[in-house]
């Protein structure tokens, strides 16, 4: 079912996309030297780097996927920004910034580069330059289909268009057009997406009622096909506290979690891997005008980040308890079985009957006669009753209610329900903005690792600036097109993509360890951190291939031990192979001799770098102080959710 | 950066607020389609924020310009 667009809903995307590319017209006389271009000349004041330093992440897929993730898991979804952000965050400012950005490296790969050696940065260069192109190729599939099915637009058509868009402004204004769409793009989603939530909010009657209709949901959670076992219960808070049901071990909670995976896995592996050595968003902060200015830029960055479960994850919630509320008139969206495969399906469901058939093996018959998958516990109802007695259309109904629930549509759900023509407008434009402004955010970050740490390091050193500035240009074009192929290879191989997503799961779960002994400690030396990151990789893909989760993963045959969920496998894996890369890492380079002497690391390595002075800034802008009020914010949040 | 990014998100967020206050306006007497809104005019008053919001950015963007023989006010962010 499409959504009509009125006349003022388009001309609000029009404007917006007419904006975005006068910027990049705008700018295009500031872009004279390849550093104009692909770092935006080191110029940018800390509030605009800011802002995009938390839009660059908050791509339209996290939009789509936290919803998703707030009606399945509840407020501990929120970890992510919580734990799970924001003391990186705040590490990222007061301690590694000034390594970043006092090096004057022009990426983090150039950065390793100068610490250790050309190993470690290539391999970081590499698969730092593959993964941006799959992201931005992921993410344009994800826009295309999405255009395609809620306003009926033409996949080819919505993909060309959206990259030429993209392709426009970045190739004009180059980083600057990036970050500046992203500033846009942060407010677009924020003024699109607030009056969505605060509808949701009225409509449902509040925090209060939320928690209360949760409840009933979280003690019989099949009953909403939000879990597959029948019997399974939780505790009443187990979707409105934060903490409780993570305490009370992986089986209290449906996210599967324990909570040393959440505190070390999430909110230190992963979250500081993340935040701390992704170029895509460092390089925002490294665009900053000044040290001060890029130190504050991760710290104003974790303000809207601390706040924005308000408007990424409650929706998620607050859909749960609309469905259970009668005479919304609202259910947690499903597939729709087809009209014309009724007749297949009752057929298996009645075969199934007869057969006095397996609950999965009834699953997996009504998901080749309906095209849908089911839920287990609702399949396993229907298996129990008199099927035969009712009446056609009761069957029916009761077959599409056991269909399993499409979370990634909860938010156009709730943008459907609450949005007349004009907001309606609004609210899209925030999503497109942060589907082609996550695209320019990962072919500005690809444009500049290829111009520096491939081409100028490997292929072409010693050319004229105004060769890698050409480069710069040419090879943007180029990133938009190899994106463009890779969300046709997404289109039609699912499996594809999540082998490669797993597979940068591999490459990122350890890459925190060899920054971390690189940036505290001068003996740590090239060939340990090159090795120790290899072995932390192998560790892995390992970790992986021997353990399972909701049947993913044993790959190697063995299955040592069975995770809850995959996000508690991920988790564990994270910790695994960040352990054993900073033993490696700390073991080699104590067998290895240094090749960087002491004078070499100066600026690189913390115990070897004159400290900064913040004392002749104001205490309230000073890193260290805004830090600390910011963790205590976090702190605040955490207890108020308990 | 030569271009103050204030003036853009000024102009696009006064320009959208405007259309949607009007719209709003326009169609006030609308029950029909505002009932999917919980019966709030939501064109209206959201635009109204826009507006608001627009004209804000605009009058930053307008005291930290730079004049003839200054340079640019750079602020402390």
């Amino acid at each position: 079912m499409h959504i009509q667009l009125g006349a003022l809903d388009y001309a609000i995307l029009l404007i917006y996309v007419g904006f975005v590319i006068g910027i990049g017209f705008a700018l295009t006389r500031y872009m004279k030297t390849s550093a104009d271009f692909l770092t935006s000349g080191r110029s940018i004041p800390a509030w605009v780097t800011g802002l995009a330093f938390i839009s660059a992440n908050l791509g339209a897929l996290e939009l789509v996927g936290m919803a998703a993730s707030g009606a399945k898991y509840g407020i501990a979804t929120a970890h992510f920004y919580w734990v799970g952000a924001i003391p990186a965050m705040v590490f990222l400012a007061v301690f590694m910034m000034p390594f970043y950005y006092g090096s004057k490296a022009r990426s983090v790969p150039e950065y390793l580069n100068m610490r250790f050696d050309q190993r470690v940065a290539t391999l970081n260069a590499l698969s730092f330059a593959v993964m941006t192109v799959f992201a931005s190729g992921i993410s344009m599939d994800a826009l295309a289909k999405l255009l395609h099915s809620l306003l009926g637009w033409d996949y080819n058509l919505a993909l060309w268009i959206c990259s030429g868009v993209v392709l426009v402004y970045v190739l004009k204004g180059g980083l600057t057009s990036a970050i500046y769409t992203e500033v846009l793009q942060f407010f677009m989603i924020v003024l699109g997406f607030a009056p969505v939530v605060y509808l949701g909010l009225k409509d449902v009657g509040g925090w209060d009622v939320i928690k209360q209709q949760l409840a009933g949901v979280a003690v019989h959670p099949s009953a909403l096909n939000l879990w597959d076992d029948p019997a399974k219960s939780f505790a009443p808070d187990a979707w409105t506290s934060a903490w409780k049901p993570v305490l009370a071990g992986p089986s209290s909670n449906p996210m599967g979690v324990d909570w040393f995976a959440m505190v070390f896995g999430l909110g230190f592996v992963l979250s500081f891997g993340y935040w701390c050595t992704n170029f895509l968003v460092v390089q925002r902060a490294m665009a900053a005008r000044n040290m001060s200015a890029a130190r504050r830029t991760p710290l104003i960055a974790a303000v809207p980040k601390m706040l924005f479960p308000v408007l990424v994850i409650l929706p998620g919630i607050l859909a749960v308890a609309l469905t259970t509320l009668p005479g919304k008139n609202y259910r947690i969206p499903q597939a729709q079985i087809e009209a014309a495969k009724y007749p297949a399906a009752i057929a298996a469901l009645k075969q199934a009957i007869t057969d006095h058939a397996k609950p999965d093996d009834a699953v997996k018959a009504l998901k080749v006669a309906a095209g849908v998958k089911f839920n287990k516990a609702k399949v396993d109802a229907l298996l129990m009753e008199q099927i035969q007695s009712l009446p056609q259309t009761q069957v029916e109904s009761r077959l599409q209610d056991a269909v399993v629930n499409d979370y990634d549509d909860v938010i156009f759900s709730l943008v459907k329900k609450y949005c007349p023509t004009g907001l309606l407008g609004l609210a899209l434009t925030g999503l497109l903005a942060s589907f082609m402004s996550g695209m320019a955010g990962n072919v500005t970050a690809f444009n500049t690792i290829w111009t520096y740490n491939i081409y100028q390091a490997h292929l072409a050193p010693d050319k004229s600036d105004a060769h890698y500035a050409w480069m710069g240009r040419f090879i943007t074009v180029a990133g938009i097109l190899i994106s463009i192929a890779c969300a046709y290879v997404a289109r039609m191989y699912d499996n594809i993509m999540d082998v490669i997503q797993l597979v940068f799961g591999f490459v990122n779960a350890p890459l925190f360890a060899t920054f971390l002994l690189g940036m505290f400690w001068a003996r740590c030396t090239g060939t340990g951190a090159f090795l120790g990151l290899l072995g932390g990789i192998s560790t892995s893909a390992l970790f992986h291939g021997l353990t399972m989760a909701e049947g993913k993963g044993g790959w190697l045959g063995a299955d040592l031990f069975t995770f809850n969920s995959t996000m508690a496998q991920n988790f564990w894996l994270a910790s695994f192979a960040f352990a054993v890369c900073f033993l490696l890492t700390a073991g080699l380079s104590l067998a290895t001799a240094r090749t960087r002497t002491d004078q070499d690391l100066k600026g690189l390595v913390y115990s070897l770098t004159p400290k900064l002075k913040d004392e002749e800034q104001s205490w309230f802008l000073r890193p260290a102080v805004l830090g600390v009020i910011l963790l205590g914010c976090c702190a605040a949040l955490n207890w108020v959710f308990f | 950066m030569g271009l103050d990014i204030r003036w853009p998100i000024g102009l696009m967020f006064s320009l959208i607020g405007a259309l949607l206050t009007g719209y709003g306006a326009m169609t006030a007497s609308d029950a029909a389609l505002y009932q999917r809104s919980l019966d709030i005019n939501i064109n209206l008053w959201w635009g109204l924020v826009l507006l608001v919001f627009g004209a804000i950015m605009l009058v930053l963007a307008w005291r930290g310009r730079a004049r003839p023989g200054q340079p640019a006010a750079t602020d402390k962010l």
